[in-house]
């Protein structure tokens, strides 16, 4: 079914690569490193009141948890010589401990300095590679290479292969408050807030904001991403930092904040995934990682500090959720989301993204068959929350002008108050989460997978949410016309919350609803082995497999769908 | 808007001059100017000329004014001592004129409810928990503020207008708040302290109105102090039980906010609340006592929020259910009591 969007080519904001902040950036990369070390040793230092025992012991977990990582947790991207880096702060440790006759001063200067070398190698692990000249291969190889994939898969004949008639735009549809992102990308600095299902979002987020004529954002992404060639070549060019899930302690995750506020400063445009990892469950993100997102508000309150009042200094949060049809790693992610909430245990990390060959599997799937992706852009916010109008002006709820440096004022100053400012990280962190469910957009998929488990559910009233998702998938079935009469009924309360502006659907939704179902049914989970909603010959509706019929039907919890049942 | 340093001292701004607010605006005066709001202007005169406030002396460093917007021009912190049931409508007057830099403190121990147009506590019968706001919630849903705190605590307003030492609890998710009101209010015989779970707080000092009616109505059939122990401590459990419900932590309930409160408001005829269980008792109706008052007793609101609330909660709160019908289903309260009595309350502490 073919869908009528507008297909927009957009200029870039910047037309010459020299203006852009990231790559302004990379050409200062190794004083910005420096000045991050610096500033994170300054950080480490207050938060240990600059206390030589209280830097001791933080220094010797950092250094108890490294050494047990390189043990028992080793990954290729690993730098060589990380055993013999710490075993020499090990033996520093030692030194200043063991030699007697030192005095309370010159400790903490001798601790000082193992404390920087740490910063240093982190911020320097941390920082990325960018190169404009990858960047604008990449771009194009991506662009080019998935054209032709798809014009190949979709115009008939011989010479499909050189058709221009499909580009990636049909393929993945940009919706949303694009004409301000991109206005606002020029006046102020944007940090741009997904939903994340899937490891290929880092790939796909970047593609549309090239699509949309943005310079590249810096992004944390995933250390163990950069295992795979393909992936570390993309993400290096993307400008992406490094972020080591491995690494817990008090001083990475300072040197890492450091970091992306230092960078949010110097005005490059940035992207958390603010769920912090995929969503295993299915469900959108309602509770956020609110690590990185404080980094936009001290950053925000920074600018402010050093009198940097205007647009300029201003940070724009805009949340974007990405929809699918499928999510290709689905089934373990529900497979690990269940067995967390079963109890909570260490379970390892296990991606069928894990090589080259199968990535590259799904890919051409991906765009030789029809499965349709939507980006929606949500409403630019300031770092409290406040919509903002064209001029990047802050508007509260009854549209009045208010000025976001107020939030930060106390008795007429600009002040730093941490305690304040995580409040502020929280209620940033409930507003994105109100916006994602606003632009979601419903897919036909979303809608079916959602009426067949809530149809189970019911029919099974006394199981448990783990009994249900053990029932043998052969005792299930949905008479066809009592699961229509369903659809229609969640479909009807969907569009009921659409005109309250709770929720955005798809315009395939305003099909007929024997057509939705359809196209529901082929769509949810289309690459599966296990196919999450089957038909019969009798039309009556089943499951091969039930956990993955609960993974795609969480897309549509939190909106209170669950009580029409 | 301009927050520019100006060399005058920035006035303390205070919201409503009943017997509280009166008490609230002298303790601030002893160590700052104090700017108070008033909707009648004969009452802005008569503060502004005589220094009284319908018969309540008030220190020479506090001015009035009827204009909201003098109110937020001229104070960086706003305590709003206002009951409940105006609540909504003065805060609506006040937030066009509010920015994120202003500080707002209430002292005010009711609920308001949160529903549509057209709908009202006679016509849905049954609250969930998002229709019922807390006066911290009216603050944030009606304003631009975030920095806000409540005050709560044993704080009877004759006590404190005579300068009895006393203590108050200020609770907010801000630091800032708790600090700034401690500075502005501590003195040698006003001891301020600090908790972070306001909705805790607040919650304790409405629910313990409650038990003050209860409370009044024992004294006034006659009965004694066990029966009083008895009541307190089975109250205390019914808030504790109610405060979760409604998204405070126990401790809270535990402390100056809840028990303090609760102790205090009990043995009271200063008391408001405690008075209009009295006169029940006594043979009183509802509405002959209300026309009386001369200010609101906020339990009476509270009780009929709460028993709406119970519809929807999966728990129950003997205390409040019969108190409602007591004073709206004309049940005697010997019936009450009667049925308290026999009410299977086995486990003495259920909840820690």
């Amino acid at each position: 079914m073919e869908e009528k969007y507008i297909k927009h080519k957009y200029e870039p904001i910047h037309p010459s690569k020299d203006e852009w902040p990231v790559v302004k950036l990379a050409r200062e990369r190794k004083e910005f490193v420096k000045k991050v070390a610096d500033l994170s040793e300054d950080r480490i230092l207050n938060l240990t009141s600059n206390n030589p025992d209280i830097l001791k012991e933080e220094l010797e977990t950092t250094l108890y948890r490294e050494k047990l990582r390189i043990k028992q947790n080793p990954w290729v991207v690993d730098p060589d010589d990380d055993g013999s880096f710490w075993s020499g702060v090990k033996s520093s440790l030692v030194q200043i401990s063991t030699e007697n006759g030192r005095s309370k001063v010159k400790k903490l200067q001798e601790y000082k300095a193992v404390l920087n070398q740490i910063t240093a190698r982190y911020a320097e692990e941390i920082a990325s590679n960018f190169k404009a000249t990858h960047y604008k291969f990449t771009r194009s190889v991506v662009t080019y290479g998935f054209s032709r994939l798809l014009n190949a898969a979709r115009v008939k004949g011989f010479r499909s292969i050189f058709s221009k008639k499909y580009s990636l735009q049909d393929k993945i549809q940009i919706t949303g408050e694009t004409d301000q992102l991109r206005d606002l990308a020029t006046k102020g600095t944007v940090v741009m807030v997904p939903t994340h299902f899937s490891n290929l979002d880092s790939i796909l987020i970047g593609w549309v904001i090239s699509v949309l004529g943005l310079p590249p954002f810096i992004y944390g992404a995933g250390l163990n991403l950069f295992n795979i060639s393909i992936f570390a070549y993309f993400m290096n060019s993307l400008g992406a930092y490094k972020v080591d899930r491995r690494k817990k302690n008090l001083m990475y995750l300072e040197t890492l904040k450091t970091y992306s506020k230092e960078a949010i400063q110097f005005g490059c445009h940035s992207l958390f995934f603010p769920g912090g990892t995929r969503s295993r469950s299915g469900m959108i993100e309602s509770k956020l990682k609110l690590g990185l997102l404080s980094t936009a508000i001290e950053a925000q309150r920074a600018n402010f500090e050093n009198g940097i009042n205007d647009i300029s200094g201003k940070i724009f949060i805009v949340p974007v959720t990405i929809n699918y049809h499928f999510v290709l790693e689905a089934p373990s992610l529900i497979r690990d989301h269940l067995s967390i909430t079963g109890q909570e245990r260490y379970y390892k990390e296990n991606d069928e993204f894990s090589n080259s060959y199968k990535i590259s599997k799904f890919l051409i799937k991906f765009f030789t068959k029809g499965s349709d992706i939507s980006v929606s852009v949500g409403k630019a916010m300031d770092v409290l929350g406040n919509y903002v109008d064209k001029e990047g002006r802050s508007l509260d709820k009854k549209g009045r002008m208010i000025n976001t440096r107020d939030y930060f004022v106390s008795e007429g100053k600009v002040s730093i108050d941490n305690q304040r400012e995580e409040e502020y990280t929280n209620m940033l962190g409930k507003r994105i989460v109100e916006e994602f469910h606003k632009i979601n957009r419903v897919f036909n998929s979303h809608l079916v997978a959602f009426v067949a488990f809530e149809m189970i559910k019911k029919q099974n009233r006394k199981l448990d949410l783990f009994d249900l998702l053990r029932l043998p998938e052969e005792d299930i079935s949905i008479p066809y016309e009592d699961f229509k009469a369903s659809c229609q009924l969640v479909l009807d309360r969907i569009n009921e919350l659409k005109t309250q502006g709770l929720i955005n659907t798809a315009p395939h939704l305003s099909l007929d609803m024997d057509e939705i179902i359809k196209h529901g049914i082929e769509n949810v989970g289309m690459y599966h082995a296990k196919r999450p909603i089957v038909q019969d010959e009798k039309g009556e509706i089943g499951t091969d497999d039930m956990s993955l019929l609960y993974f795609y039907h969480n897309r549509l919890t939190g909106y209170g769908l669950e009580k029409l049942y | 808007m301009d927050s520019k340093n100006s060399t005058k001292p920035k006035h303390i701004g205070v919201i409503g001059v009943g017997s509280f607010g009166a008490v609230i605006a002298n303790i601030l005066a002893a160590k700052n100017p104090v700017m108070v709001y008033a909707r009648k202007q004969e009452v802005v005169d008569e503060i502004n000329t005589s220094h009284t406030a319908q018969g309540k002396t008030l220190s020479e460093n506090v001015i009035a004014s009827t204009d909201p917007e003098e109110l937020c021009r001229s104070c960086d912190v706003l305590f709003f001592m206002i009951p409940s049931a105006g609540f909504q409508e003065v805060v609506r007057t006040f937030s066009p004129f509010l920015f994120p830099y202003h500080l707002i403190i209430h002292g005010t121990k009711g609920l308001c409810l949160n529903l549509k147009p057209g709908e009202n506590i006679e016509t849905v019968k049954k609250i969930k928990r998002s229709q019922i706001l807390t006066m911290s919630e009216v603050i944030l849903e009606e304003t631009v503020a975030v920095r806000v705190g409540c005050l709560a605590g044993p704080n009877l307003s004759k006590e404190l207008a005579q300068g009895q030492p006393a203590a108050t609890v200020i609770a907010s998710k801000y630091n800032e708040v708790i600090l700034e009101g401690q500075s502005l209010l501590r003195s040698e015989k006003f001891q301020v302290y600090g908790n972070s779970d306001i909705i805790g707080v607040e919650i304790s000092g409405v629910l313990k109105n409650i038990i003050a009616i209860a409370s009044g109505a024992l004294a006034g059939l006659g009965l004694g102090e066990n029966a009083k122990g008895l009541l307190i401590s089975r109250g205390m459990v019914e808030m504790i039980h109610l405060g979760n419900a409604l998204g405070g932590s126990i401790k809270s309930v535990m402390g100056l906010a809840g028990i303090g409160d609760l102790v205090t408001t009990c043995n009271s005829i200063h008391s408001r609340n405690y008075t209009v269980g009295y006169r029940l008792a006594k043979g009183d109706s509802l509405d002959t006592i209300l026309a009386d008052m001369d200010e609101v007793a906020e339990g009476i609101n509270t009780v009929r929020i709460i028993k709406a609330f119970l519809e929807t909660a999966d728990l129950r709160a003997p205390i409040t259910e019969n108190l409602y019908r007591v004073l709206f289903e004309d049940l005697e309260i010997e019936a009450a009591l009667h049925f308290l009595m026999k009410y299977p309350f086995n486990v003495d502490v259920d909840f820690v």
